[in-house]
């Protein structure tokens, strides 16, 4: 960032507002300033800091793709004080965004593996930019799949990506709804990810695995990873805890000694054993 | 730098106040409020009381407000206006009566705004302080500044340091170019000094513990009964972030006037329930006890294994201002 004050964020303006399912948006984000968006670069992986003046800000995720230059997007589930207020703001209107922040995914090291990406609910945007990243390099990589669940058929987030994946003849795709959650018309499957994985997942030789959910959607995931075949260094998640800075400064986000802002949000599993249960 | 020593008279510790207060400094000294002594403005010689162990609010707040704007914005329907707040006037400070416990205290700080990245509203506010500190006589049961590497007498992070030797004579040890700028300019108030007898006119601190042998016994404690049965009294208030000079976590929040506004770096506390909440419910340190091992940890492990200096500078201030007598020496002692 060309200021030196690190907490002066980018103004930008909110060039495209999508509804990707109740309560949950995607923002296209231009830069207002051209120098800014000149200097602007970051790696899939990165999250920032999304504010309205006058209310806060908020953390996510980059949810677009590197590949994809001049702008970036954001997708958040309407939920506390300042996605409320995001959620009301309207195309035109001008936020602000600070980062980008954190390690990223080794996109580089995974050249020529296989690439498993699975993800649970608003789980999916920080998944969205490494798929995307892949597939803008598809030469780079072998197989991909996708596994991704939600609630509902409703609360699938990017849904007309969805559909353009699911007919792409380099992806597989496997959608999955929690019990209950289908309509009359899914043609997915219906179960939570960890068995669906189990069912449907690649064979784990020279492939990453890249997963992204809530607490319960991990927890039960890793040891069908494991029971795949899938070793501690081939498996990638990234990790959420409140955040205020995006630095290493405030001093909430740490994981014992491990600054999630810092030192993840990108972590391998082999590293995530080794930290206490404190996320 | 070398050290350089003189001896400095009360009457001349006076026409020194005197002359950085004519000479446009604010200067923030210990002042009386009823039975406390607390970090103030002050304007006159009289105004600064002698009698303080520590003061009940730490110094650290010349460098890291309470609250700091970081900068404030207009909105119009045309655009949006930011006007950066690092580029304003601080104001030349001395910090007068800063025990070595305080002074010691912006070592962690510094560091801590200028590991990653330089904090350029924290640079630019100590870059305009002198911290002209006085040694200690007392002490009383929550000090254990001996415990961490400082001491009653300690030099760490003052321009000048003070020891009373008698009645009223001082001794006056420069440790830095800004103290010795300070010192130059007002040098016919100091006389030469030549012999050292500063250790005799220092309280008795005595050691409570190995900072070393508690760094390395920490590293396997994550999971254990201690946090819980230490912190059972805690009502998470926040008192002792509050009130220790070192501590420097906080919270980024927006204050609104109409269109207008700022943008706001205000103090938090590890010990508040709210400090790590998600906005989903989870919270991933759900305890008070959890809370608490986050403070002895960041303090006494964290910080020690990343910069290799103590997080905490033993001036017992959490111990003495805590309403639930949780005292950090307890837990430091019993693990």
């Amino acid at each position: 960032m060309s200021n030196p004050n690190i907490y002066i964020p980018y103004l930008m303006k909110i060039e495209k507002i999508t509804l990707e399912a109740p309560g949950v948006k995607t923002f296209r984000l231009k830069f207002e300033n051209d120098e800014d968006a000149e200097a602007f670069s970051f790696k899939a992986g990165q999250f920032g800091e999304y504010s309205i003046m006058g209310v806060g800000e908020s953390t996510f995720c980059i949810a677009s793709s590197p590949t994809r230059k001049g702008y970036i997007e954001c997708t958040f589930r309407q939920a506390g004080k300042v996605t409320s207020a995001l959620a009301l703001a309207e195309e035109g209107d001008v936020v602000g965004f600070r980062g980008p922040y954190g390690n990223t995914f080794p996109m580089d090291e995974w050249k020529g593996k296989n690439l498993l990406f699975i993800a649970g609910g608003i789980a999916l945007p920080p998944m969205r930019c490494v798929i995307w990243n892949a597939l803008d390099t598809r030469e780079n990589y072998q197989d991909i799949t996708i596994v991704y669940g939600a609630k509902s058929v409703d609360d699938l987030v990017y849904k007309d990506e969805l559909a353009e994946w699911r007919t792409r003849p380099d992806v597989r795709l496997v959608t999955t709804v929690d019990p209950g959650g289908e309509t009359s018309d899914w043609q997915g499957e219906v179960g939570f990810v960890p068995m669906i994985l189990e069912k449907t997942a690649p064979k784990a030789e020279n492939t990453i695995a890249i997963v992204c959910g809530p607490p319960i959607m991990i927890k039960f995931t890793f040891p069908v990873l494991e029971k795949l075949g899938f070793t501690e260094e081939n498996i990638y998640t990234t990790l959420e805890n409140r955040m205020k800075c995006g630095f290493g400064k405030c001093g909430r986000c740490n994981v014992g000694e491990v600054y999630v802002c810092k030192d993840g949000p990108v972590f391998s599993y082999e590293q995530l054993k080794m930290l206490p249960a404190e996320y | 730098m070398q050290t350089e020593n003189y001896l400095i008279r009360k009457p001349s510790l006076e026409k020194l106040f005197n002359n950085l207060i004519s000479g446009g400094k604010t200067v923030i000294a210990p002042k009386a409020k009823g039975n406390l002594a607390l970090f103030d403005k002050v304007q006159a010689f009289g105004e600064i009381t002698e009698d303080y162990i520590v003061t009940t609010n730490s110094a650290k707040s010349v460098v890291f407000p309470r609250t700091e704007k970081l900068f404030s914005y207009h909105k119009s329907k045309e655009k949006t206006e930011i006007t950066d707040a690092s580029s304003s006037a601080f104001p030349d400070v001395i910090l007068w009566g800063t025990r070595p416990c305080d002074a010691a205290a912006f070592v962690p700080l510094t560091d801590t705004f200028n590991g990653d990245y330089k904090d350029i509203i924290f640079n630019n506010r100590i870059e305009k302080v002198i911290l002209l500190s006085f040694s200690c006589s007392r002490s009383d049961d929550s000090c254990f500044c001996t415990s961490v590497n400082s001491g009653p007498g300690n030099t760490s992070g003052s321009d000048v340091l003070f020891t009373k030797l008698s009645g009223c004579e001082y001794l006056a040890e420069v440790m830095t170019p800004k103290g010795q700028l300070l010192v130059s300019e007002n040098i016919d108030l100091f006389e030469t000094k030549t012999s050292e007898d500063k250790e005799k006119s220092l309280a008795v601190v005595a050691t409570r513990f190995n900072q070393e042998e508690i760094q390395a016994k920490l590293q396997n404690l994550f999971e254990n009964p201690v946090w819980d049965d230490k912190s059972r009294a805690c009502l998470g208030c926040g008192s002792c972030a509050y009130v220790c000079p070192v501590c420097s976590c906080f919270d980024i929040q927006d204050e609104a006037h109409g269109n207008k506004g700022t943008r706001l770096r205000c103090w938090d506390s590890c010990g508040f329930s709210m400090f790590t909440l998600h906005t989903s419910g989870h919270n991933p340190r759900e305890t008070q006890g959890a809370r608490w091992r986050q403070r002895i940890l960041h303090k006494f492990l964290y910080v020690p294994n990343k910069s290799k200096i103590a997080g905490c500078v033993g001036c017992g201030r959490c111990s003495r201002s805590c309403p639930a007598d949780i005292n950090i020496l307890e837990t430091l002692t019993s693990i």
